[in-house]
């Protein structure tokens, strides 16, 4: 077995009508940001909730670190993860969110102390999640994804609702992360932002992949001067504008 | 197990309207009883003989206990239905993946909270009930009370359990609420009584499991005699609430999150 490998392996997922992910294959490796790409309704959000056990695929597999989410007794050592930064309880205060959360997989308080102190909601530790902004929310959920000091990182849309100073917080994180050795995984829509901080893309469009490359080769091989340029050429048939919006 | 029990134990707690459910459910109950109690003292004697002679002080003890419940039944439902209200949920089972030990927590973790809220709210609601009935009350070691006593605090945690496994099949309060609502306050409001619906009605959970505290099916009467005992309709209850919990884990267990 190697550590801190997600593998994607033909995987497959179908609802009534749509597929959302369609035979997808790719390996993420550790000690190096892999931005996560594409349109929206590629198929990203469902490629990370198949990942984490949330769906079960329809075909194919999802292995962190050659197993299935499924069969961790403790994920949070393994896997951090941070979906939706408003998916906490609002009438809960922030140290008791990382409270349950730690308790679930034997992680003590001085952690919890130390994380919060890490992420900068120390000060607001008591105060309800309710109140909190955005940026706030997204350090909260970034603490809640590095509570168990895991080596694979999976993160959904880090850098909504930052402020510069929250967006360059993610990013020098990120990289420290990867620097460590661990494997991080990034979804986001700014171009910008993925070109600055990720090593390697994955890009997807139709629940199919597109592109497993770096940012570099991208912008070369598309002729472009910019990752926001070789993106949009390269997804632009994957691009659909359906009158349903976005896919839960 | 424990570490996930006492997760669970740390969300409910950590959200401020538990424990307004909770002295809601011990007002409401221990309130009523003494305001029952009182009124049956003060009318007393103005009662039919037939009346008087088979009056039941339990009846008057543990009928308020048909309100005290909603606020509990309340808390049970919101409990489950506000990890997918906000999505919480999710965060349950990225940390927990095994839906088995996730939803045997937060069964067993819900058991004991409403088992400890259900012996406080029974013993205090039978103490103000007897201070509200006074000579025409009854006392703990009196025949039957025992039996009665414990079978409303088996009652109240099991309308929990009930109302949890209901939750998690439906996933959202509305509809679970308007399952739960009617159920327990047409069934106790009467439509138990109306003789060519309790055929049907005296098997729902509710009527089966208030036999046991003299709230309905009083044996001595024929108009309300139930063909089955106090302990067999705790059983029905059970079987309801087993029935529930299962079908919840299934769903829970079927579903994408």
């Amino acid at each position: 077995m190697v550590a801190d490998v997600i593998e994607i392996h033909q995987l497959t997922k179908r609802y009534q009508n749509t597929v959302a992910v369609d035979r997808l294959s790719f390996t993420v490796k550790p000690g190096m940001v892999t931005g996560f790409l594409g349109p929206n309704g590629a198929g990203k959000t469902t490629t990370i909730r198949l990942l984490l056990g949330l769906a079960a695929p329809t075909a194919g597999q999802a292995l962190v670190n050659g197993l299935t989410y499924g069969s961790i007794r403790h994920p949070l050592h393994e896997v951090g993860a941070l979906l939706d930064a408003n998916a906490v309880h609002p009438n809960r205060s922030a140290i008791n969110h990382l409270r349950w959360l730690a308790r679930t997989n034997s992680i003590g308080p001085a952690r919890i102390a130390s994380i919060l102190e890490q992420v900068g909601l120390a000060g607001a530790a008591r105060k309800r999640v309710g109140g909190f902004s955005l940026g706030m929310r997204q350090r909260l959920g970034i603490a809640a994804a590095l509570l168990g000091d895991p080596g694979i990182l999976i993160l959904d849309e880090p850098v909504n609702g930052l402020d510069p100073q929250g967006v360059r917080w993610i990013r020098e994180l990120m990289r420290a992360l990867a620097a460590e050795g661990r494997t991080v995984l990034l979804s986001s829509h700014l171009m910008n932002e993925i070109e600055v901080i990720a090593d390697r893309l994955i890009i997807i469009g139709r629940g199919r992949l597109i592109a497993d490359t770096t940012v570099g080769e991208l912008i070369t091989s598309a002729g472009a001067t910019s990752l926001e340029e070789a993106y949009l050429r390269l997804t632009d048939d994957a691009t659909e504008h359906r009158a349903g919006g976005d896919r839960r | 197990m424990t570490a996930l029990i006492s997760a669970e134990w740390i969300k409910i707690r950590s959200v401020r309207s538990t424990i307004w459910s909770v002295v809601l459910t011990v007002a409401l109950s221990v309130g009523l009883a003494y305001l029952v109690g009182l009124s049956f003292r003060a009318n007393f004697a103005h009662l039919p003989p037939d009346q008087q002679a088979g009056f039941d002080p339990l009846f008057a003890t543990f009928y308020s206990l048909t309100i005290g419940q909603l606020p509990l039944v309340v808390l049970a439902v919101f409990v489950v239905t506000s990890e997918y209200s906000t999505a919480t949920i999710r965060t349950s089972l990225t940390v927990v993946p095994q839906r088995g030990a996730f939803y045997a927590a937060k069964v067993l973790t819900g058991a004991l909270l409403a088992a400890a809220v259900a012996a406080m709210t029974v013993i205090a609601t039978f103490a103000a009930a007897q201070a509200g009935l006074g000579p025409h009350g009854t006392s703990l070691n009196a025949d039957g009370v025992p039996v009665a006593v414990a079978g409303a605090c088996l009652y109240l945690t099991l309308i929990y359990l009930f109302a949890t496994g209901l939750a998690t099949l439906l996933r959202t309060a509305i509809p679970t609420l308007g399952i739960l609502l009617p159920l327990l306050f047409l069934g106790s409001q009467g439509l138990g009584n109306v003789p060519k619906l309790k055929t049907v009605t005296q098997y729902l959970p509710d009527q089966a499991g208030q036999v046991i505290m003299h709230i309905v099916g009083q044996a001595d009467d024929p108009r309300f005699a139930r063909p089955y005992g106090p302990w067999t309709g705790i059983g029905l209850m059970a079987l309801w609430t087993v029935t529930a919990l299962l079908a919840g884990y299934v769903a829970m267990r079927r579903r994408d999150t």
